[in-house]
């Protein structure tokens, strides 16, 4: 039995989403902010991102379309690493998801990046280690209250 | 050992169930001793044995002897590779979106 774990970040930032979403989905404005992609925002099309070759891993993250709904959503499949490497370029196989709200004076730009598979459930980890629950934040919080068995806990994105 | 053997070997180390659920007894606690867990649990006491070096030697527990008795606690730094994991990705994306900020201030995005 595992557990997945996901990162959540969020920003508001003062444009409409349209225009923010131009700079999610055009592959030449995501190589300016994010990594070299050959991006095209078609559900099923397959693309890559390139980054800095890492111990075993080539540094190419192999991804999909999974939803496209301009300009609100945008859900990739997010694959690569390697077992042999640390950190940042350990194995993934994941998710990540752009959702835009349109909020007072701009837009809610949130990611979220599922998929970090951990061995057991939370409980050990939240035992183990005070800084656990800030990184989890508000998911984690949400979910303990509901959670009773120690089943797969973290909602989708 | 390297960060990417610390971070295997704690997956590799929880990955079974038995263990873990040995693993998950001593996090709960501040000191246990090793026939209290042997007691506790479902599995003969050689196997016990089996898991709990194996949970010292990926760094997420602590032993102590005292005479005829071993006793084990959680170590305080044992859970520290996967949580390095998730904050590595994390600061990647603060960054990036810094990055998407920063390229809508300047109107790079024309």
């Amino acid at each position: 039995m595992s557990e997945t774990h996901a990162i959540t970040v969020e920003k508001v930032l003062p444009y409409p989403p349209e225009r923010i979403w131009r700079t999610l989905t055009r592959s030449d404005l995501l190589a300016k902010w994010l990594m070299p992609n050959d991006f095209e925002p078609v559900v099923g099309y397959r693309f890559t991102f390139q980054t800095k070759p890492m111990g075993d891993w080539d540094g190419i993250v192999h991804c999909e379309v999974l939803q496209c709904d301009p300009p609100r959503l945008l859900r990739y499949s997010w694959k690569g690493g390697a077992d042999t490497n640390p950190d940042y370029g350990s194995r993934l196989n994941s998710e990540v998801t752009w959702t835009l709200t349109p909020v007072e004076g701009g837009t809610s730009v949130r990611m979220v990046h599922d998929g970090f598979v951990f061995p057991g459930n939370r409980f050990a980890y939240d035992a183990m280690s005070p800084g656990w629950g800030k990184i989890l934040d508000a998911i984690a919080r949400v979910t303990a209250e509901s959670e009773v068995s120690p089943s797969k806990g973290m909602p989708a994105a | 050992m390297t960060p990417a053997s610390q971070l295997s070997a704690v997956m590799k180390t929880l990955a079974d169930p038995t263990r873990r659920a040995v693993f998950e007894r001593i996090a709960g606690e501040r000191e246990i001793a090793a026939t209290a867990l042997v007691k506790g649990s479902k599995v003969s006491q050689p196997a016990v044995s089996q898991h709990l070096r194996a949970l010292r030697d990926a760094g997420l527990v602590v032993e102590r002897r005292e005479g005829r008795h071993i006793y084990y606690r959680p170590a305080p730094m044992g859970l520290a590779p996967l949580n390095d994991w998730l904050s590595h990705y994390e600061a990647f994306w603060r960054e990036r979106l810094d990055n998407l900020e920063k390229l809508l201030e300047e109107g790079g995005d024309e």
